[in-house]
C-alpha cells in the first residue's frame, strides 16, 4: 500500500503537470548565453513590431522560432492571423514561407475576422499536443487581449507543451503572462554579391524575460535567420549599444560587410 | 405505406383581443376587398371566404379584420413542418394549409395509428391550433377525408370503403368540373367511381380522373418530403420537458454513442451531423457541423457540437423545456474499423483533423484554409488556399526546397492586388533609387533584379493581355525588404512603365 501523501502527490501531478523548464536555443551562441540557454518551450514569447512596417520582420521573427521550436518534429504549424492585417502588409505566400525554412504543407493558417477568434483559434490549437507550435498575430490595440487572456494561452502552452507564439503590430507593449516578450524591427541584411539583399535579419531587443534580468541592461541584438541552418546568427560584433533603437541603427554593422555599408553610415 | 394527412381547418387562431369578435383575413382580389380566411365564431355568423369585406361588414358589424398575409402562412406552415418531425422524419408540406406525415414504420412507437392521430392532434392543440386529422392509405384519400369527412382511421385496404361517401368538392377539381358533375346529378365520389372511367376522362379530363383514382386508394401517390431521410436518426423522448441546457452533454453523449455503435456496425463514419432541439412550445432548433474526414469519435463530436453551440448568433434556448431531442447523421462515408493507437503516426495526424475540424465547425469552413501548389512559374499562380477540413494533409508536397546558400527570393507576404508605387529610377530600365508607398519614402541601400517574369499568354484574356514583369528585390536603409516590379518592358511593351509593390520580406 502506497504513502497517501504519495498517491496524493501523484494525483496533483497529474492535475497540474509540471512546468517543463526545457528551452529553444535561438542558435546564436551570444544571445543563448544572454537568455539563459534560450526561451522556455512550454510558454507564450511575444514579438511586437516596432512600427507598423516592421510587421513583416515581426512575424518573420516568429516564423523562425517556430520553425527552431519544430525542428525535428513532424507536426504542423497553426498560424491564425487577424484579417486587418492582410491590408496592412499582405496575405502569407508559401513560396516565402519554404524560402525562410518552413513546409508549407505543414501549416494550417486561420483567417480570423478579429482579436477575440484569433485567440480562441489560438488557445484552441495551443492546447493540441500535436500542433507544434502555434502563431497567432494581432493587429492594433487589443482590448480582448488581456493578462486573463494571455495567461489562459501560457496555460494552454505549458499543458501541451509547444510554444505560442504572439506577434502583434501597431500596439504598444503592456503586461502579459508571456515568458518572453520581443520588439522586433527590420535590419539591413548583410550584402550578397553585386549589392543584393541577404537572409533576412531582424534587431530584436528583449523587453521581458520571465525570471531572467531583462530590461537592466538595455541591449539590442541584431540577428540573423540562417535557413540552411535553421538558426540565428549573431551580426553584433562590436560592444553593444547603450542608447535608444535609433541610435544604434546604423551601429551595430558586421564587420565583413562592404562599401555600400560605409557609405550608409554616412547618411545615417 | 399508411400515411396521414393533417388539415389545419384556419391559419391562426384569433389574437387575445380578438376573442370575443369573429376574425376575419382579407386580402384583395378582383379590385375588392375579400375574406380570405376567417375562424370558426366569424363561420358562425355566415360569411364564407370570397366574400367582400363590405357585405360582412354590413352583416357583422363588430368584426376583427386582418390582413392576410401569404408569407407569414407559409414560414409558419414551415416552422410547423419541421415541429412536426418529432413524429416521423418523411413530412411535406400540403397547401394551402395541410402537412402530410408519412407514418410508415412510426405508428407502432406511439402506439398505433389511432394513437400517433391523437399524439399529433394533441400536440397542435397544445400549439393552440385546431387541426383535423386523417389517416389513409394514400396521401389523397388521407387529404380528402380530413378535409371533407370523416377523420379518424382508415384500417388498411379499406380506404375505397371510406372515401366512396365524400362528396364531390372532394376532388378540389376547377369550380366549372363540380357544377357539371352536381348537375349530372353525381353527388359523391362513389357515384363517379361506379361510372366507366374512359367516359368520365373524355368529359372532365385526365387531371380530375387521377384524382379520384388516388382518393380511392386505387393509384398510390408519394409524398415529397421536406428533407431527406438521414442515414441514421437517434432521439429521445422527455416525459417531462428537459430544461437544463448544462446537463445537455448528459443527454447528447449517449445519443451520439448510439448513433456511432449504428454506423460502426456499418462500417461507416459520419461527415455531417445535425442535432435538433423540438421546444414543448413548437420552436425547433437545428445545429448542424461537419467534420472533414469521417469520423465516429463520440467526444471529438462532442466538442464539436459546444463549438457550434458557442458560435450560435441567437444561443440555444430551452424556453420551456426540449420534448424531444434527436441526433442525425446525414451523410455517412466508408471508414474501417481501425485499432486507435496501433499506429502512432496516424492518431497524430487524426488529432490535427480533429482541431481543423474544431476550428473549422467555430469559424467557418472557408477561414481555415492550408497551402496549396501549383506548378507555374506565375508567382500569384503558385500557391492557393484550399479548405483544410476538405483536403487530407498527408498529400506529398509540391512545394520546391530552397537552394543552399540562396537568400530568400519570395517575399513572405503577398499584396493582391499589387500596390502602386511612385519610384525614381537612375536609367528607365534599370531598379529603382527610391520609391514612395504609403507616403514613405524609401531609400534603397541594396537592389537584386530584374528577375523576368512573362506572363502565362496561353491564359492571356483577349483585350486584357498581361505584360512582362520585371522584378526586383530591395532592401532600404531601415532594413525593409520589398518585391517590386515593373509592369512592361522599357520602348518594346511600353513607354512609361509602371511600378508596383508585390511582396515583402521578413
Amino acid at each position: 500500500m502506497t504513502h497517501p501523501l504519495a498517491s496524493l502527490r501523484k494525483s496533483l501531478a497529474c492535475a497540474y503537470p509540471a512546468v517543463t523548464s526545457e528551452t529553444i536555443a535561438l542558435g546564436a551562441p551570444a544571445l543563448d548565453r544572454r537568455l539563459g540557454g534560450g526561451i522556455l518551450r512550454a510558454a507564450l514569447h511575444e514579438a511586437y513590431a516596432e512600427t507598423a512596417a516592421d510587421a513583416p520582420a515581426a512575424t518573420g521573427f516568429a516564423l523562425a522560432l517556430a520553425r527552431r521550436a519544430m525542428a525535428g518534429a513532424e507536426k504542423p504549424l497553426l498560424w491564425a492571423r487577424q484579417e486587418a492585417l492582410t491590408a496592412e502588409s499582405g496575405a502569407p505566400y508559401p513560396p516565402g514561407l519554404a524560402d525562410i525554412g518552413l513546409d508549407p504543407a505543414a501549416v494550417a493558417f486561420i483567417r480570423v475576422r478579429d482579436a477575440k477568434e484569433a485567440l480562441q483559434a489560438g488557445a484552441e490549437a495551443g492546447r493540441c499536443a500535436t500542433v507544434g507550435a502555434t502563431l497567432i498575430e494581432l493587429f492594433g490595440e487589443a482590448r480582448a487581449y488581456d493578462l486573463t487572456a494571455s495567461r489562459r494561452l501560457a496555460l494552454a502552452a505549458g499543458a501541451a507543451g509547444a510554444p505560442i507564439f504572439m506577434t502583434r503590430v501597431a500596439a504598444s507593449p503592456a503586461p502579459s503572462a508571456a515568458a518572453s516578450r520581443w520588439l522586433v524591427r527590420a535590419a539591413p541584411s548583410r550584402a550578397l554579391g553585386a549589392n543584393a539583399p541577404g537572409s533576412a535579419a531582424f534587431a530584436i531587443f528583449l523587453l521581458r524575460q520571465r525570471g531572467g534580468a531583462a530590461g537592466q541592461e538595455w541591449h539590442e541584438w541584431r540577428v540573423e535567420w540562417n535557413r540552411d541552418r535553421g538558426a540565428f546568427e549573431d551580426r553584433t560584433f562590436d560592444a553593444p549599444s547603450l542608447s535608444g533603437p535609433v541610435a544604434s541603427l546604423f551601429v551595430g554593422g558586421a564587420p565583413d560587410e562592404g562599401a555600400s555599408q560605409t557609405a550608409e553610415r554616412k547618411f545615417g | 405505406m399508411s400515411a396521414e394527412r393533417l388539415t389545419k381547418a384556419r391559419r391562426r387562431q384569433p389574437n387575445a383581443n380578438s376573442d370575443d369578435a369573429p376574425l376575419i383575413l382579407v386580402k384583395k382580389e378582383r379590385s375588392a376587398l375579400r375574406i380570405d380566411a376567417l375562424d370558426r365564431k366569424a363561420i358562425a355568423l355566415g360569411l364564407t371566404p370570397g366574400m367582400t369585406l363590405a357585405d360582412a361588414r354590413a352583416r357583422a358589424p363588430h368584426l376583427a379584420v386582418a390582413q392576410a398575409d401569404a408569407d407569414a402562412d407559409e414560414r409558419l406552415m414551415l416552422r410547423l413542418a419541421a415541429f412536426c418531425e418529432q413524429f416521423t422524419p418523411l413530412v411535406a408540406l400540403d397547401p394551402p394549409c395541410g402537412i402530410m406525415l408519412d407514418a410508415t414504420g412510426c405508428a407502432h412507437l406511439f402506439g398505433g395509428e389511432a394513437a400517433m392521430r391523437a399524439c399529433v392532434l394533441q400536440a397542435m392543440a397544445r400549439l393552440s391550433f385546431t387541426g383535423c386529422a386523417a389517416v389513409a392509405g394514400t396521401p389523397d384519400a388521407a387529404r380528402a377525408l380530413a378535409r371533407f369527412g370523416a377523420e379518424g382511421v382508415t384500417p388498411p385496404g379499406e380506404d375505397e370503403i371510406f372515401t366512396r361517401p365524400l362528396p364531390i368538392a372532394a376532388l378540389e377539381a376547377p369550380r366549372e368540373t363540380s357544377v357539371a358533375l352536381t348537375r349530372a346529378g353525381l353527388t359523391t365520389l362513389g357515384d363517379l367511381a361506379d361510372r366507366s372511367s374512359a367516359a368520365l376522362t373524355a368529359r372532365f379530363g385526365a387531371e380530375t380522373m387521377r384524382r379520384l383514382t388516388r382518393i380511392l386508394g386505387r393509384e398510390d401517390a408519394r409524398i415529397t418530403p421536406l428533407r431527406s431521410l438521414p442515414e441514421c436518426m437517434v432521439e429521445r423522448r422527455f416525459a417531462e420537458p428537459f430544461l437544463d441546457l448544462a446537463a445537455i452533454e448528459n443527454v447528447l453523449r449517449p445519443l451520439i454513442a448510439e448513433a456511432m455503435g449504428i454506423l460502426e456496425k456499418r462500417g461507416e463514419g459520419g461527415r455531417a451531423f445535425e442535432a435538433r432541439f423540438f421546444r414543448t412550445d413548437g420552436a425547433v432548433a437545428a445545429l448542424n457541423f461537419e467534420t472533414g474526414a469521417p469520423s465516429r469519435n463520440v467526444e471529438a463530436l462532442l466538442r464539436l457540437f459546444h463549438l457550434k453551440a458557442d458560435s450560435l448568433a441567437d444561443p440555444l434556448d430551452p424556453g420551456f423545456g426540449f420534448d424531444v431531442i434527436r441526433f442525425c447523421v446525414l451523410r455517412a462515408e466508408t471508414l474501417a474499423q481501425s485499432q486507435i493507437g496501433f499506429e502512432r503516426q496516424s492518431a497524430q495526424e487524426s488529432d490535427v483533423a480533429d482541431l481543423v475540424d474544431r476550428l473549422a465547425a467555430r469559424f467557418g469552413r472557408e477561414r481555415v484554409l492550408r497551402f496549396a501548389a501549383h506548378e507555374t512559374h506565375d508567382p500569384v499562380r503558385a500557391a492557393s488556399y484550399v479548405d483544410a477540413a476538405a483536403s487530407p494533409s498527408s498529400r506529398p508536397t509540391l512545394w520546391e526546397k530552397p537552394e543552399p546558400g540562396e537568400p530568400p527570393l519570395r517575399p513572405l507576404f503577398l499584396f493582391d492586388p499589387p500596390q502602386p508605387i511612385e519610384t525614381m529610377a537612375e536609367t528607365p530600365d534599370g531598379p529603382p533609387m527610391h520609391f514612395k508607398w504609403r507616403r514613405v519614402r524609401h531609400m534603397i541601400a541594396r537592389a537584386e533584379g530584374p528577375e523576368r517574369i512573362a506572363p502565362e499568354w496561353w491564359r492571356n484574356a483577349v483585350g486584357r493581355e498581361r505584360r512582362t514583369r520585371d522584378y526586383y528585390r530591395l532592401e532600404d536603409r531601415e532594413g525593409h525588404r520589398f518585391w517590386v516590379f515593373r509592369e512592361g518592358l522599357y520602348e518594346s511593351e511600353t513607354a512609361a512603365p509602371r511600378w508596383f509593390l508585390h511582396g515583402l520580406f521578413a
